[in-house]
């Protein structure tokens, strides 16, 4: 008989979710839904404040990656006042993002997601975790957590406030580095960039290879991907211009100001979570798995697909291997772990390099500002994707307006695409257990989804409509929750 | 071994990373805690593994310690509060957003049809529609902190709260001892040098304050250069380092950026928006001068009713 399976709450991500799959009454999946419950508002309670405390506020929109909300609104704020920061100002923000950068990936690399991997997707749920790798393997999670807890340290030597911080402000960079300050972190990066290549070493010798089929199959669709990258075409994740790439390959490049141009967001009557679509293409928006219109990714897969190429030299060499072996643009959806694995040398390698530049200790790191009436659009890469901040103010420098479109908000649509794409084929005729469940919820995972950042403005059960198609693409019924 | 649930409510994951920021004496602790539930590490469900119990209740396993960080904010999360309440003996309150409702509370001075207005018909990128309602749950009127919903043990505030105090916080409940928290300031911290006079008339921070990179004895207080800093009335605690050793400076200072006061009323019931005003008029600022004061003041206290939409005022 037709049952009804709630995979509640969609754990080791961040926030809150709940997965619902209808089975029909041979048991195959006849609808499927991704719930995300939360609500925040700060497109709303923004309104009102002095712009310059809009870097201390957004950072509470979430604690994995508050230094993109921090210096996407910093740089807001530069381009609301009109200010250019000193290039120490900017080095120092860079260097902050990319040590954040590290503990995020670390985190969820070996705290959320690896667990599936190391343990094995159908592990049991006591041991399916972190604490079941520290408990198999002792000495690889005392590395683990040290590793990602020297990011918090070194942030927290050079801004005082590793979560929520407060040194980003409009003009540059409140704290100056001392040369003492300097050689106390600089160890450290060292220390964290030998972790990176022990990752991505350990990653492509025990993890890759045993779930290629797994990698080739689970939550795979077809879309286009959007990231930024520098002048040169190197990827950057604090500052460059945004590329949207067509699943063809084919891509225009854009400023920040232009966002309005390229991204919509659609409102789903069954969904508080908005659908952001790529308004550019001008073909409109459909999540259907044949034939998706206007969608695109964000997130690490997204940004190795629009580089040209790395910055650095060690993530180049593993760049030109994951290019050769899964071309441009690389869709399958759990590659998303091995991107992430690129971009975590890349953020190693790159914060030495910025600790060894003489300028990073001048204590030119500020220029003061002047209230005036303008809009700014800041944008940076948050780990899960392009951040776009966009402020307007009155011209005592009060807050007047907000829009605010996360990394994981364009990713909504995909999320939704390759849930419906695991449940449909992994649950069939009434046959699932727990390790199939969690695969569905693996789907999600590639995605490291932060559910905390997506549900700024809203609170929701979201997400998934589902189309069904006969063999030949015609639709048949469609359901939404 | 001490059975531990955390749950998450109206977050940001912030205190969840700040139990990591404990750092290997984590893995110290970690043989005597038993995780039984806690939604962002382990898979442990509400309806059961395959998802087929009961959807109206709420599976919490029965646990010595809760822990619940995020304030309240719909209807799913106030009954996940219950049920961490109905199973663990002792509750803690993990952070500002669970002690105090956080910055998320700043929502409560609006109604849920100014946030639903903004959100789904005046945002740029947005085509404008009516509010989604099918199927959705329902939020509560406003952000409400935990104790406003079920009864709390143990509070331990900050957003996000200080690795330090966790640990001190778990080593009281395992030793059987009770934790609480000094009625200290964040200026009884604070190393900066006070005159208790101010130089200047007030600014915003749209410039560097005066100091001296690498020294904070040598600076004088931010309230004395004009700059509004909420030490004052900020309970003291978040300078604490998990590195021996450190200098204790409060973190916004260590950046040199003023307080905005989110570790919360240095005592139960205290009012900080008036010990503010008291504050700034005992070294001569004119506390008048604040824009956006109300904000400033509550930033991250909002629940508990200090924030609450304002009636419309004639002619604006």
């Amino acid at each position: 008989m037709a049952k009804t399976l709630t995979i509640a709450p969609v754990s080791r991500i961040e926030g809150h979710a709940k997965v619902t799959i209808q089975l029909d009454d041979a048991g195959n999946v006849s609808d499927s839904f991704v719930n995300v419950v939360e609500l925040r508002g700060f497109e709303k309670f923004c309104i009102g404040r002095p712009v310059e405390e809009l870097p201390r506020i957004v950072t509470s929109i979430c604690g994995v990656c508050p230094w993109s909300h921090h210096l996407a609104s910093a740089k807001a704020n530069d381009a609301v006042y009109g200010v250019e920061p000193p290039s120490a100002g900017k080095k120092l923000r860079d260097l902050s993002n990319s040590i954040a950068y590290t503990e995020e990936h670390i985190l969820h690399f070996y705290f959320l997601a690896g667990a599936d991997f190391v343990m094995g997707p159908s592990a049991a749920y006591a041991v399916r975790n972190v604490i079941g790798i520290a408990g198999a393997h002792p000495d690889i999670a005392k590395k683990v957590v040290r590793n990602r807890h020297l990011g918090a340290r070194m942030l927290e030597i050079i801004s005082g406030k590793s979560i929520h911080p407060v040194t980003g402000v409009p003009g540059g960079y409140s704290k100056p580095l001392t040369e003492d300050e300097r050689q106390k972190v600089l160890p450290m990066a060292e220390e964290v960039l030998e972790f990176a290549k022990f990752t991505i070493k350990f990653a492509k010798e025990n993890i890759f290879p045993k779930y290629l089929d797994t990698v080739k199959t689970l939550g795979v669709i077809n879309t286009g991907f959007l990231g930024t990258v520098a002048e040169d075409g190197s990827l950057n994740c604090y500052d460059g211009k945004l590329q949207m790439m067509k699943p063809d390959g084919s891509f225009e490049d854009f400023t920040y100001d232009q966002y309005t141009d390229f991204i919509g967001e659609m409102v789903q009557p069954w969904s508080y979570l908005k659908f952001p679509y790529a308004k550019k293409w001008g073909e409109g928006f459909d999540m259907n798995l044949e034939a998706p219109k206007g969608i695109y990714r964000t997130n690490t897969l997204a940004r190795i697909n629009v580089a040209d190429k790395m910055a650095t030299p060690l993530a180049q060499e593993e760049f030109t291997e994951f290019r050769n072996q899964f071309g441009r643009p690389a869709q399958l959806t759990l590659l998303y772990h091995w991107a992430r694995l690129i971009e975590l040398l890349y953020h190693a390698e790159h914060m030495v390099d910025l600790l060894n530049d003489s300028e990073i200790t001048s204590t030119e790191t500020r220029s003061a500002v002047t209230p005036r009436a303008a809009r700014g659009v800041g944008c940076v890469e948050a780990p899960r994707g392009t951040l776009i901040h966009d402020y307007e103010t009155d011209e005592k420098g009060m807050v007047k307006n907000v829009n605010l479109i996360v990394g994981t908000t364009h990713n909504n649509a995909p999320i939704n695409m390759s849930v419906k794409q695991a449940a449909t084929t992994l649950i069939k005729n009434g046959a699932y257990d727990e390790g199939i469940l969690n695969q569905v919820e693996m789907s999600i995972r590639a995605y490291d989804p932060c559910l905390s950042c997506a549900t700024h403005n809203l609170d929701g059960t979201i997400p998934v409509k589902v189309d069904i198609l006969d063999h030949k693409g015609q639709l048949l019924k469609t359901y939404k929750n | 071994m001490v059975k531990v649930a955390e749950e998450w409510l109206n977050i940001c994951g912030g205190c969840e990373v700040t139990v990591l920021d404990i750092g290997e004496p984590l893995l110290d602790l970690l043989p005597s805690l038993e995780f039984v539930h806690i939604p962002v590490l382990m898979d442990h469900k509400y309806f059961g593994q395959t998802g087929e119990d009961d959807p109206n209740v709420i599976q919490i396993p029965e646990a010595d310690v809760g822990i619940i960080s995020g304030g309240v904010r719909n209807e799913k999360e106030k009954h996940v509060a219950e049920a961490m309440r109905k199973n663990c003996k002792t509750l803690i309150a993990l952070g500002s957003c669970a002690c105090y409702g956080g910055i998320p509370a700043l929502a409560n001075m609006y109604t849920l049809d100014d946030l639903y207005k903004k959100v789904y018909r005046e945002s740029v990128t947005t085509e404008a529609s009516d509010t989604p309602k099918d199927n959705l749950p329902p939020l509560l009127d406003r952000v409400y902190a935990v104790d406003e919903v079920v009864n709390v043990d143990l509070y331990i505030p900050g957003c996000p709260t200080n690795p330090v105090l966790v640990v001190e916080a778990l080593t009281a409940l395992l030793e059987g001892k009770p934790f609480t928290l000094p009625e200290r300031s964040v200026c009884d911290d604070c190393p900066v040098k006070r005159e208790k006079k101010a130089e200047v008339a007030i600014k915003r921070p749209l410039q560097d304050a005066e100091f001296t990179p690498g020294q904070y004895d040598t600076m004088r207080c931010f309230n004395e250069q004009g700059i509004i800093c909420l030490g004052p009335v900020t309970k003291s605690g978040c300078g604490k380092s998990v590195t021996e050793g450190e200098q204790l400076v409060p973190r916004c200072v260590k950046g040199y950026m003023p307080c905005r006061g989110c570790f919360g009323p240095i005592r139960k019931g205290a009012n900080p928006l008036v010990d503010m005003m008291s504050a700034m008029s005992s070294i001569g600022l004119d506390a008048k001068q604040v824009d956006d004061r109300r904000a400033l003041l509550n930033r991250y206290i909002g629940g508990q009713k200090r924030l609450r939409p304002l009636p419309a005022r004639p002619g604006r």
